[in-house]
């Protein structure tokens, strides 16, 4: 088990996206080697889900490519445990709570730490109902993200002292996709945050451009894409290697600094 | 356990951006709903507006056909736009005007609850826009142009299976970007706390007016209750007041499609397991791996994976029992409702007429059972002609 702080430690993290078995898992697996290599410092993987409710078009049609193309939450445990060993960051699921639920979410939680997966983000399970997987993070040595929005307000204290891992900071109102700007105050929520926790925040929703990740990681520890390298899938599909690999590069220079 | 729970069932599985949204609406609804000038609002808009409170009519000669219980329709099918669903829009516009909102949103399935919310929106002068997905569309094309022509936007949602549950993730997706202004009208007894409290006791008028109407015709309450069930919002309307008499069968009757063993139903109760979905806690169909089954109905109403949490625990408990009924079963039912008492009730409702017709039969004549009319069946004429192989058009 690697913490997920890790990738936050000396430098702002770029926590990058995809959607597993998108368009194949062949593909999948060799874009995650591809975001390594280029400087990604946590992997979100994606398992796809029929109905997610928080994204926007981009990811909500990479999920049902993955689905259609017949792709299950076993498959992805199997890719995911083959590769492992070779890959020295931090690897997370990203999945909406029925698919953790309908597997069996002990049995579900227990496979990710057999296969060295480190934490789970999991957008519909709030802070009142983490109690439906926190029990089995906590058995199996996961940690579980939570999520802070422009509208939690006074929330924030209560979600932030009990975070682990990283804090997800949404940054705008609307589900994932690729917005022009982003006119939240990221500022202010990462201090609201700061004065009663010293975890991690990443903020995503809304990032593409190398200008909006330099931008966001300087008022934050570092930021999360998305539906910006989807995007780049859905139109490559397997040949989408290289032109993924290029552009987690140009984000990873404005990130890290080249 | 969070709040909002029936058993193990509720709760509120959304995402952070709509905490807040959903906190506030909660604490204005708990503050509105003991509010007596709420209540009067509420209650006139109910009674003047809508016509409430709606008959109930002892169908003698669907009765008499059948030779055995008794047999009372509630008409919720003569409400102002057809159907139960204005109780709840009219209910839930009253309470976003309250709140300052000034924008309704809306799913909608058969079209019903989203003519509902286009009338409330006019008449309360709010702006409005309704997502259905692009199947129910052609399904219900004139409930689109009724929308419309009530001055309300439709957006026709072409992702997953273009359905209702298709155009609940759109709608809350519509919510999530805009919440300021806007309130979401959600149109049944589903979704995360408060919904499936809050659109119950706006539907418990159904079953607090069948009880006092029952027991001033007969002097005592019915045998049993049937209604149909998708979402559930007009079965939890109609059993509410009945679930502390133990003595009244409550009955939900769940869409079978072209039956529980193909692959084309709704039957949740029958077909579905316990999951966790656009906010709830509940039975769900689905798959091994939890993604949620492509369901189906002729009718567009019921045409949904889920139940609410509230039908989910009384089938726990057993106090309410659930039965599968097939597009065959409702066609028959709905043609027969329509030949024997000229009243043509919704496909929906003509689900509950279908277990009424086996069930009557075998009870005995001093026995009493109320059918809930959820809707009127105008805009099922279409489809039905087609289920039928009879062309409209040419």
């Amino acid at each position: 088990m690697i913490k997920l702080k890790e990738a936050f430690k000396d430098k702002k993290a770029f926590v990058a996206f995809l959607t597993a078995g998108d368009p194949d898992l062949e593909t999948t697996e060799k874009l995650i080697y591809e975001m390594v290599d280029k400087g990604v410092d946590l992997i979100e993987i994606g398992i796809p889900f029929s109905d997610p409710i928080a994204e926007g078009t981009v990811i909500q049609e990479a999920d049902l490519r993955a689905l259609s193309g017949g792709v299950t939450t076993e498959m992805i445990f199997d890719m995911v445990g083959r590769i492992r060993s070779d890959i020295k960051i931090p690897l997370v699921f990203m999945t909406y709570c029925n698919v953790l639920f309908g597997y069996g979410t002990d049995k579900f939680v227990k496979r990710c730490s057999e296969i060295g997966i480190d934490g789970l983000i999991v957008p519909d399970v709030p802070y009142e109902e983490k109690e439906e997987l926190l029990p089995y993070c906590r058995k199996y040595g996961l940690e579980l993200v939570s999520f802070v929005a422009p509208t939690s307000h006074d929330r924030i204290v209560k979600i932030a002292s009990e975070a682990e891992g990283f804090l997800y900071i949404v940054s705008s109102m609307g589900v994932t996709g690729v917005r022009k700007e982003i006119t939240t105050d990221i500022g202010e929520i990462v201090r609201a945050v700061k004065a009663v926790s010293d975890i991690p925040c990443a903020v995503g929703f809304g990032i593409s451009t190398p200008e909006q990740a330099k931008n966001m990681s300087e008022q934050a520890d570092g930021i999360i894409i998305g539906s910006a390298i989807v995007r780049i899938i859905a139109k490559y599909g397997r040949d989408s290697v290289e032109p993924v690999g290029e552009y987690i590069k140009s984000i990873s220079s404005a990130v890290h600094g080249s | 356990m969070s709040k909002g729970r029936f058993g193990i069932h509720g709760g509120q599985y959304i995402p952070e951006t709509l905490m807040n949204v959903v906190n506030d609406l909660e604490k204005a609804y708990n503050h509105y709903k003991d509010d007596e000038q709420f209540n009067k609002e509420l209650t006139e808009l109910y009674n003047e507006y809508a016509g409430r409170p709606s008959r109930l009519y002892y169908a003698e000669k669907m009765t008499k056909d059948l030779g055995g219980a008794k047999i009372y329709l509630k008409r919720e099918d003569l409400n102002h736009t057809g159907s139960h669903k204005v109780n709840n829009a009219l209910g839930q516009a009253l309470l976003a005007k309250k709140m300052g909102k000034t924008r309704l949103i809306a799913e909608t399935g058969a079209g019903q609850h989203g003519v509902a919310t286009a009338t409330v929106a006019a008449l309360m002068g709010m702006e409005c826009e309704i997502f259905m997905g692009k199947l129910d569309t052609e399904r219900q094309a004139l409930n689109v142009y009724r929308m419309e022509l009530l001055g309300a936007k439709v957006h026709p949602v072409t992702s997953g299976t273009m359905t209702l549950k298709d155009a609940v993730n759109e709608t809350f997706r519509e919510w999530v970007s805009r919440v300021d202004d806007t309130h979401y009208v959600l149109g049944s007894v589903m979704g995360p706390h408060p919904f499936p409290t809050m659109v119950r006791d706006f539907q418990s008028v159904i079953s607090r007016e069948i009880k006092s109407q029952i027991l001033e015709k007969e002097g005592r309450l019915p045998d049993a209750v049937i209604a149909c069930v998708g979402g559930g919002s007009n079965a939890i309307g109609a059993f509410y007041n009945f679930i502390e008499d133990k003595q009244v069968r409550l009955i939900g009757c769940e869409a079978a499609g072209k039956g529980v063993d193909t692959p084309e139903n709704a039957a949740t109760i029958a077909n579905g397991r316990l999951g966790i979905f656009h906010g709830m806690k509940s039975y769900f169909c689905q798959n091994e791996f939890g993604q949620i089954a492509p369901v189906y109905s002729i009718s567009a109403g019921l045409d949904y994976p889920g139940i609410g949490p509230e039908h989910a625990a009384l089938k726990d408990s057993g106090r309410a029992e659930y039965v599968p009924i097939t597009d065959d079963e409702a066609v028959n039912a709905f043609e027969y409702l329509s030949r024997t008492e000229g009243i043509i009730p919704a496909v929906e409702s003509s689900h509950a007429v279908a277990y009424a017709i086996k069930l009557a039969k075998t009870m005995e004549k001093d026995k009493i059972i109320v059918i809930n009319i959820s809707g009127r069946g105008d805009k099922d004429v279409a489809a039905i002609a087609r289920y039928r192989g009879v062309d409209l058009h040419d």
